[in-house]
């Protein structure tokens, strides 16, 4: 508290006021699971497009308690995460941590994290673009109309095209999926390798859009299902590689270019889990190598 | 014989009864009845500002009209006066049994959404999940309208204006809908690709008995397409019946005037 | 069984509002009855209302009063007074007519358009092309036409092509306008020998023929129009 207090801040930067109508709105998106609900969205300290409805719904549900961890592209130690993190450092005076399973409060772009996440913790997702059916129906009244008549013929459209042009559903981040049988949900931009982890998730997750102003969530152990075709089923990504560092085959991995002469390298976009395995023992074909600090450069160069 | 059998035991498939519309203190269209059987295809003529694309929009659950009742013979239902009907219901009658097929085709095509898109959009609306199916069902009917195969994932906006109508045709006949409302179909296209169109309008129309209200001011387009002709004139129907015998036997004074002002084609 | 057509008291007159209301009385109070296997030839000088009169019994003028009773699937239906649909209805199943001039579809074959009032009574497409291709060759219609849409032909090979349209079907009753007006003697006795066969198995023909060479081998009876107009009000 007495770092708020010190910086001059309400406690988490919002009014108490404006934090009462974010939750209301929170409880009613909880209520509604995959419904957008409308919020007033404030003002925040940086540029839409940074996380602001993130940081908004963060604010709301924190408190001095709370341990606050910030991923970014899932690294802890990217420009966004850290930008956030200090700012609610500044604000709320929170503990902030690195470990997943230590988090109370995960605010996140584009990433779930790979450690599975468990009943008492909050996962904020950062969304550009809350509406999945913006793409092919560009009137809000007709796109509100289709969700409160669950009218998805549409979303399948999308697909339909993938396949058409690809051979394959070649949306890979962002995948629709429909929540609890009725709403159609946009997860925000995180790879569909993410999507069967927010089925059935012992977590809130709760999803803030601050440019378009909708809140969305998902209670715990909420049917979370990505669209598909019955000849095209729904499929995340696999690779061929390991991660370099920590030897895992079961999380997302970024492709990283470490030199200018064709050199690459498979690496956990993950990178708390991929610290926590190597502290485990488990050495990738580069683990021994490279230095963390040098992965995580080139992490930092990749993120937008 | 199936079809000639069917019209034995005739039962309506829409009814309108006085059905009435104004904008304010302008007459859109007054104290219209009538009734549709299955596969019948009305025509409605007239001039513009005539009322008849009111008449349509009323008809089609667009508008709401001040007095009348409009009622439907919904499968599975039974008539229903299609004021009663909810939001959703509407929207869902509109994809699956009825059909809509506006002038501009940019009003009834998704412009960003390939060929076979367009058409299998309303199959995936009435939960069709298999893409294989769609696109068989798809190419099933842009064959149909004799859209060239090899177009099916381009664009609508790379098509031209007659074949952007054929799509939008194929677009609302994928569901097998009982009654379609088109509204000045061949407006715009040039008369050779009109011929075109018609033609395989009418083919499809009673191959597959559907029922159709036509909106036009082109009696040729009536002439060949409609069993029937409704005119209208300042919002009311001034004369009605086999649409040859409007035409060539026309004993309203405007009809006379319309008739007679047409070219001898 | 009653006789296929039955007319009686029927009145029509033309009223042209567009020039100044004039009326046009054709006939009035005109009655006649067709029986099966009969042909009868509307007869009179041009003007007389053989057409007018024709027309009414297809429906597609429509009379103004009187009735116009046509046994339709074993049943009378009033002509004058039925709904649209059982006149369509009607003239698919009952009624054949055969007019002066060809309507031309775009783009639909010679013999597509001969076949199709067979198809639309429910006889397979192979039954009502067969057909189609028997009349067509009956009526010399060469050919390498019958694949090509009718609207470059002339003018008595689009003629044949309608003959051909309105005998495909069996129709109880034959209205027949003018049919050998532009033909050749050969095709003229062809046209006679099909009306025979529409008598023979029990048509009821009615029909404007100015030839007389026609009228004399198939009309039964003569039937003045113009005796009905004195009394038209």
């Amino acid at each position: 508290m007495s770092g708020a207090r010190e910086s001059g801040y309400n406690f988490a930067y919002l009014d108490e006021q404006t934090k009462r109508m974010i939750r209301r709105t929170l409880l009613k998106a909880l209520a509604a699971p995959g419904y957008q609900a409308p919020f007033g969205g404030r003002e925040m300290p940086l540029a839409y497009g940074w996380g602001t409805g993130g940081i908004q719904v963060t604010a709301s549900v924190i408190g001095p308690e709370d341990v606050l961890k910030v991923i970014d592209q899932g690294a802890d130690d990217t420009t966004n995460a850290v930008s956030i993190r200090r700012f609610f450092q500044l604000v709320a005076d929170v503990e902030t941590t690195e470990a997943t399973e230590k988090a109370t409060v995960i605010q996140t772009r584009h990433r779930i994290p790979e450690a599975p996440l468990e009943e008492g913790q909050i996962i904020v997702y950062q969304v550009p673009q809350p509406e999945p059916l913006r793409h092919l129906e560009p009137r809000e009244v007709e796109t509100r109309k289709m969700h409160a008549y669950a009218e998805y013929g549409l979303m399948q459209v999308r697909l339909y095209e993938d396949i058409a042009r690809y051979g394959h559903i070649a949306t890979t981040y962002d995948y629709p999926v429909m929540v609890n049988g009725r709403y159609l949900m946009a997860p925000s931009p995180i790879p569909k390798f993410d999507n069967p982890k927010m089925q059935d998730n012992p977590a809130i997750q709760l999803f803030g859009a601050g440019r378009e102003k909708r809140i969305y969530a998902i209670p715990p152990y909420t049917s979370v299902r990505s669209l598909d075709f019955e000849d095209h089923p729904f499929r995340t990504q696999s690779w061929d590689q390991r991660c370099a560092l920590c030897d895992a085959d079961d999380s997302y991995l970024d492709e990283v270019i470490t030199d200018d002469r064709g050199g690459r390298m498979f690496v956990c976009s993950d990178t708390d889990y991929c610290a926590r395995r190597r502290a485990n023992g488990h050495v990738g074909a580069q683990g021994a190598i490279d230095p963390v600090g040098e992965k995580t450069d080139a992490l930092s160069g990749d993120a937008q | 014989m199936s079809a000639a059998a069917s019209m034995r035991t005739r039962a309506p498939l829409m009814q309108a009864r006085s059905v009435t519309r104004s904008y304010g203190g302008n007459i859109g269209c007054r104290d219209v009845s009538f009734t549709l059987y299955p596969g019948e295809v009305i025509g409605i003529v007239g001039e513009s500002g005539s009322g008849k694309s009111t008449l349509l929009a009323c008809l089609s659950g667009r508008l709401e009209p001040d007095s009348g009742v409009i009622s439907y013979d919904m499968r599975g239902r039974g008539f229903v006066d299609i004021q009663t009907l909810s939001e959703p219901e509407r929207r869902m009658l509109m994809r699956t049994d009825w059909g809509m097929v506006h002038q501009n085709p940019r009003d009834g095509l998704r412009m960003a959404v390939s060929a076979g898109g367009n058409v299998g959009e309303r199959l995936m609306a009435v939960g069709a999940r298999h893409y294989g199916d769609i696109r068989g069902e798809a190419q099933n009917w842009l064959a149909k309208v004799e859209i060239d195969l090899e177009r099916i994932d381009d664009k609508p906006r790379t098509f031209s204006g007659g074949m952007q109508q054929r799509l939008q045709i194929a677009r609302n006949l994928v569901t097998t809908p009982r009654l379609v409302f088109m509204d000045e179909p061949t407006g715009g296209l040039d008369v050779s690709v009109q011929a075109r169109l018609l033609d395989l309008l009418r083919g499809l129309v009673r191959e597959l008995g559907i029922a159709v209200i036509v909106v036009t001011h082109d009696l040729a387009v009536v002439r060949l397409l409609a069993d029937r002709l409704m005119v209208m004139r300042r919002g009311e129907v001034v004369e009605h019946g086999l649409t040859d015998q409007v035409l060539d036997d026309p004993h309203h004074p405007y009809t006379q005037l319309l008739v007679s002002s047409v070219l001898q084609a | 069984m009653a006789d296929p057509i039955t007319v009686s008291a029927l009145s029509k007159t033309f009223t042209l509002h567009n020039q100044g209301g004039i009326r046009l009385p054709v006939f009035s109070d005109l009655s006649l009855r067709v029986a099966a296997g009969e042909c009868v030839c509307l007869h009179g000088p041009s003007g007389a209302g053989k057409s007018t009169l024709l027309r009414s019994l297809y429906a597609n003028y429509k009379a103004d009063g009187g009735d116009i009773i046509v046994m339709h699937r074993g049943a009378p239906i009033d002509l004058v007074s039925a709904e649209p649909w059982r006149i369509i209805e009607a003239r698919r199943e009952t009624i054949g007519y055969v007019s002066q001039f060809l309507r031309v579809i775009p783009r639909v074959p010679a013999l597509d358009i001969v076949a199709e009032p067979a198809r639309a009574i429910g006889v397979s497409a192979d039954a009502a092309r067969g057909k189609a291709r028997g009349l067509l060759t009956r009526l010399r219609i060469p050919e390498r036409l019958w694949s090509l849409a009718p609207a470059t032909f002339s003018g008595g090979e689009q003629q044949r092509v309608n003959i051909a349209r309105g005998f495909i079907v069996d129709y109880p009753v034959l209205l027949l306008d003018e049919p050998t007006a532009s033909l050749d003697a050969e095709n003229r006795r062809t046209v006679i020998a099909l009306i025979q066969e529409a008598k023979a198995r029990g048509a009821a023909v009615v029909g404007i023929f100015h030839d007389a060479e026609v009228r004399d081998a198939v009309a039964d009876r003569l039937f003045e129009v113009e005796s009905f107009q004195g009394r038209a009000a």
